[in-house]
């Protein structure tokens, strides 16, 4: 029994840590049908400047909660500007500049802070659940996944943004002939996407080393998450999140941490063959 | 971390400085012996390439200044593979073919040097591989001067055993090193009477370790011991102490200090985990502490914290060398090799190490130690352990030809 | 001029290039920059390989590397189990090819789009990677041949003489068999789009709908270029394997992104602009990785992000088109504006 109670757990963190990681990257791919391959690197820059900025003294909650997605959001705000306008409506070459980004932030931050591991102790102490010990920081990432996805779809449901978001989604000229300027909403879209990814890399600073090339351990699972899932931002992400991260979680108890991964990466490719618009392409198509 | 970084290759010039001062000094003509040096300070092991490669530095330059080698100054060149195997083979050929080193020292993980191993031996160059590892290399052309199972695992397993208990769960990193370690850790708590719930490994990228923390507590062992490798992996010790587990089930490594791992744990996450090596920062004798005052005065604020062996071995491998080509009187690699056959000691910061002609490996002096805050303290020595796991499957001088690292039959 | 005539022209020059490259360079160069030259002429055939499949397949492969690898580790297994390397070229060129073949199957008859194939073919070479990572216990091997995680193969065999396992191939030797397989490969791709298959594989990827009205089997043609390509990056992997050895590296991620962003920066559709962008940029981040404290990805990263923006066509059609507005010749027609064939 708390065997059991001890899998469930971990496979509930396994998917929050999947939406958690995934989540910036789809709304930016959701909502503008780009891919940033940058994600991983905007995930590396938001767990530095959650470091930094504890290790200044801030509080590790502030330095995580609101430094990280400020930075990052201003910073993809930066790049919105200088490249990703550039590029609308060529989801390749999209692609490709957000992958060179990708590179050049990893060699520019490696050698700003040189290639070595720091990182932060993860707060929050321990939890005891049967005779099993978990960490109380997975328990919180888990709360952090459901609050962040409530958000998301909060957002988009009831505010105003959300409503001429999603207006422009799905038909750029007419939103722009009812008075709204598709440049201002991809824009805000975009920082709101790199805010996200910032919140999550410092999310997971904690359980993971702080380096420059960290975002490639998390963008290939970001990017297989947010393809599987299709194009609804939340069901997309939710699902393929969900059926992701049990098979990983469960197929590293039964095995290896890598046979769980491949597992995982065997599962996205099945389904993509058999759904070729991702799960939310056949199924939840009408959702957010 | 930065900062270490960029102090790092600043000393390179440091030592490039040193060189001219000695050939003033020395003959004019002499051209320097070079020495090819090949370690991660980037990457996932720069925690133990940096202090590596500033031993390897402090080494040089304390021998230029002392008149260099038979009259001649000593070039260092080092090389930096970023933690990527394919790199050290090209630094490897970079090395043998157009630097023409008289030896090379490099190699930090196992997979390194087997990378490397091969090439040098292709290309005539003399090696030294300075690290701790699972024992068991046998070539004529490779000298490895760090300890093995028979001197470390063999003092660690027997200490947990009666000090924690007799059910032990062993983690590994997922290449030759942790597979054949975990074997060795395996055959050590048998012959103790204690025995190994499960092995489990991680490749050297991963840094959730949630899932196997809850595998550990299912198994519920006495004592967990890990061989895990790198800076990816200290999460394991970090997620460990966080689902507060540090205080429930105690902890032994064949690993952890290798580098400066015990400088990135809080004295929470890592006081207490008990380690072996051949030498410790913190080992009370007249020799390591005259040596830190010199490497402190060297490096003043910016000197790396050594840790257990690696970077010491580094300094001690280079020693050996030195003296062999002393005996010599050459830089020939086939004379030096002889040379070093001859019974090569040094007496230095890590105590007495002894060559052992028939295996190329190092008779050392081992010690037990705990973490403690960020530091270590030292528990037991063991004074001058042979490389018996080796001896027991090598033996160089009766199969000269022999090439080929023997992975010691562990019945289990 | 005809487009067999320019084809005939092209490799004409390409031989000549690669038969000064082998008389002269043997001689000039130390050992170390022969090594260095070969591993740069098997890239080069990477790069070639996913210029086919790009350019004139309009197949988007993040994942060349998979191929690459798998040719890599098949030779190095076979070579191994036979203590023979020669025979185990074929064997590496099968996996190689059999891998393409299946993974195009999934793909091509699965009506899958674009950008999906890209995650696809991206999550097979991650895939490869993480389980050759994971190969390091003594139960992982095949015959003799332990995989070794990732620690690689570090025995891999060099190449010998056919029939003569013990007369092992020299550096120079080695160059020379990677130069005439590249200068193979570019002759025999510029010759398959003379072909009807090749017209009829440029004719889908300028605009596949058309095509398909017009009878063609899209699916079958892409699966032929797609397999194409594989083959020829299996033999990249041979010559790689040849000059360091086959480790996990080979799928990695990084080595997947290099290949695209040569064939990028070359320009999409040709061939000698790939092969030469290859080179140039490992040249280019050699020499970066001398520079102390510099960071090559930076600068990769750099031409990647300029050559997106700048000359999202790449540097081989743009230098084309520059030419031909300099020199302008009304009544012959441009290679840009002749989309049927890849410029060159």
């Amino acid at each position: 029994m708390d065997l059991a109670l001890a899998v469930g757990l971990q496979v509930l963190t396994g998917v929050a840590m999947l939406v958690i990681v995934s989540l910036g990257l789809a709304v930016v791919f959701g909502m503008m049908r780009v891919i940033n391959l940058a994600h991983g690197e905007f995930m590396m820059l938001g767990a530095f400047a959650a470091v930094l900025a504890s290790g200044a003294g801030l509080s590790l909650w502030v330095a995580m909660l609101v430094v990280a997605p400020v930075a990052v959001g201003l910073f993809g705000l930066v790049v919105e500007r200088l490249l990703i306008r550039r590029l609308y409506g060529r989801m390749v070459d999209t692609m490709l500049a957000t992958w060179g980004l990708s590179l050049a932030l990893v060699g520019g931050m490696t050698m700003l802070v040189g290639n070595s591991v720091s990182g932060v102790s993860a707060p929050l102490g321990s939890v005891a659940i049967g005779g099993f010990r978990t960490s109380g920081y997975d328990l919180f990432l888990i709360g952090a996944a459901v609050a962040l996805s409530l958000g998301v779809w909060a957002a988009l449901r009831f505010t105003r943004w959300g409503l001429v978001a999603r207006g422009t989604m799905q038909d750029a000229e007419t939103a722009s002939a009812l008075g709204v300027a598709p440049d201002r909403v991809y824009a805000a879209t975009f920082v709101a996407g790199a805010a996200l990814s910032g919140l999550a890399g410092a999310l997971l600073a904690p359980l993971s080393g702080v380096v420059p090339t960290m975002g490639a351990a998390y963008i290939a699972r970001a990017f297989i998450t947010v393809i599987t899932g299709g194009a609804a931002i939340l069901a997309g992400t939710l699902s393929a999140s969900g059926l992701l991260g049990t098979v990983s979680t469960l197929g590293t108890f039964l095995s290896t941490p890598v046979l769980g991964e491949v597992a995982m990466l065997a599962v996205a490719i099945v389904l993509l063959r058999l759904l070729p618009r991702g799960i939310t392409g056949r199924v939840f198509r009408r959702a957010l | 971390m930065a900062t270490e970084r960029r102090r790092l290759l600043k000393l390179a010039p440091a030592t490039a400085l040193a060189a001219p001062v000695v050939m003033a000094r020395a003959a004019l003509g002499n051209d320097p012996i070079k020495v090819v040096g090949i370690h991660d300070t980037s990457g996932g092991l720069d925690i133990y390439g940096q202090p590596m490669v500033a031993c390897l530095d402090y080494a040089v330059a304390e021998l230029n200044e002392a008149g260099g080698l038979l009259g001649r100054p000593v070039q260092l060149i080092n090389y930096d593979p970023q933690s990527n195997i394919q790199l050290y083979t090209q630094f490897a050929t970079q090395a043998a073919t157009r630097d023409r080193a008289a030896v090379v020292h490099a190699g930090i993980t196992s997979a390194s040097r087997e990378a490397i191993r091969p090439v040098l031996r292709r290309y005539n160059t003399l090696y030294f591989y300075n690290t701790q590892y699972e024992g068991g290399v046998c070539d004529r052309n490779a000298f490895c001067t760090g300890s093995t199972p028979a001197q470390n695992v063999n003092k660690l397993v027997p200490h947990v055993l009666s000090t924690w208990g007799k059910r032990l769960y062993v983690v590994a990193a997922d290449y030759n090193y942790g597979q054949i370690t975990s074997k060795w850790i395996t055959k050590y708590a048998r012959e103790g009477g204690g025995e190994v719930l499960a092995v489990d490994f991680f490749p050297l990228d991963v840094t959730d370790f949630g899932a196997a923390i809850k595998k550990i507590q299912a198994a519920r062992p006495d004592a967990v011991v890990s061989a895990l490798v790198g800076g990816n992996h200290v999460g394991f010790y970090r997620q460990w102490a966080a689902a507060g587990l540090k205080s429930a089930i105690p902890m032994a490594s064949t690993t952890l200090g290798g580098g400066n791992e015990s400088l990135l744990l809080t004295p929470e996450e890592g006081n207490g985990i008990v380690c072996a090596f051949s030498y410790f920062q913190e080992v009370d004798t007249p020799a390591n502490k005259a040596f830190l005052q010199r490497f402190r005065a060297k490096f003043g604020a910016r000197t790396p914290y050594l840790g257990g062996e690696l970077a010491m071995r580094t300094y001690t491998g280079f020693q050996l060398w030195a003296e062999g080509v002393r005996r010599a009187r050459t830089t020939d690699r086939m004379k030096v090799i002889e040379a070093l056959e001859s019974g090569v000691s040094h007496d230095g910061p890590a105590g007495r190490t002894v060559l052992d002609p028939k295996t190329h490996h190092a008779t050392v002096d081992v010690h037990l130690a705990q973490v403690a805050d960020r530091g270590f303290k030292v528990l037991q020595t063991f004074p001058q352990q042979p490389p018996s796991d080796t001896a027991s499957v090598c033996d160089l001088a009766a199969n000269p030809g022999s090439n080929t690292q023997h992975v010691v039959d562990v019945r289990i | 001029m005809t487009a067999a005539g320019r084809a005939a022209l092209h490799i004409g020059a390409a031989a000549a290039l690669a038969a000064a490259a082998v008389t002269v360079l043997p001689g000039a160069l130390e050992l170390f920059a022969l090594i260095n030259a070969t591993v740069w002429a098997a890239m080069a055939l990477l790069a070639l390989s996913l210029a086919f499949a790009w350019g004139a397949g309009g197949i988007l492969c993040f994942g060349q590397t998979a191929f690459f690898g798998l040719g890599g580790y098949a030779y190095a297994v076979a070579g191994i189990n036979f203590g023979d390397g020669a025979l185990a070229v074929p064997v590496a060129l099968a996996v190689a090819t059999l891998a393409a073949a299946a993974l195009g199957w999934l793909m091509f008859y699965g009506r899958v789009g674009d950008v999906y194939m890209g995650v696809i073919t991206l999550t097979v070479t991650l895939i490869l990677f993480k389980f050759a990572n994971s190969t390091a216990g003594e139960q992982w091997r095949i015959g003799a041949a332990p995989l070794g995680g990732f620690n690689g193969i570090p025995q891999t065999p060099p190449l010998n003489w056919p029939g003569e396992p013990d007369n092992a191939l020299t550096p120079e030797q080695v160059f020379v068999f990677a130069v005439l397989c590249l200068f193979g490969c570019y002759a025999a791709v510029k010759l398959v789009l003379l072909t009807r298959f090749g017209r009829v594989a440029v004719a889908i990827k300028e605009n596949e709908l058309r095509a398909e009205l017009l009878g063609y089997d899209v699916r079958a043609h892409r699966l032929g270029v797609f397999t194409i390509g594989g083959a020829m990056a299996g033999l990249a992997g041979v010559l790689f394997a040849n000059c360091v050895f086959v480790s996990p590296t080979m799928f990695s991620l990084a080595y997947a992104g290099q290949v695209v962003i040569w064939v990028l920066v070359g320009g999409v559709g040709t061939f000698a602009g790939p092969m030469a962008a290859c080179v140039a940029l490992q040249a280019l981040t050699a020499w970066a990785g001398t520079v102390p404290g510099f960071d090559p990805n930076l600068l990769l990263g750099g031409v990647l992000l300029l050559a997106v923006v700048a000359v999202p066509r790449g540097l081989l059609p743009t230098a084309q088109s520059l030419l031909v507005r300099l020199r302008p010749r009304p009544r012959r027609r441009g290679a840009e504006e002749r989309p049927m064939a890849p410029a060159e």
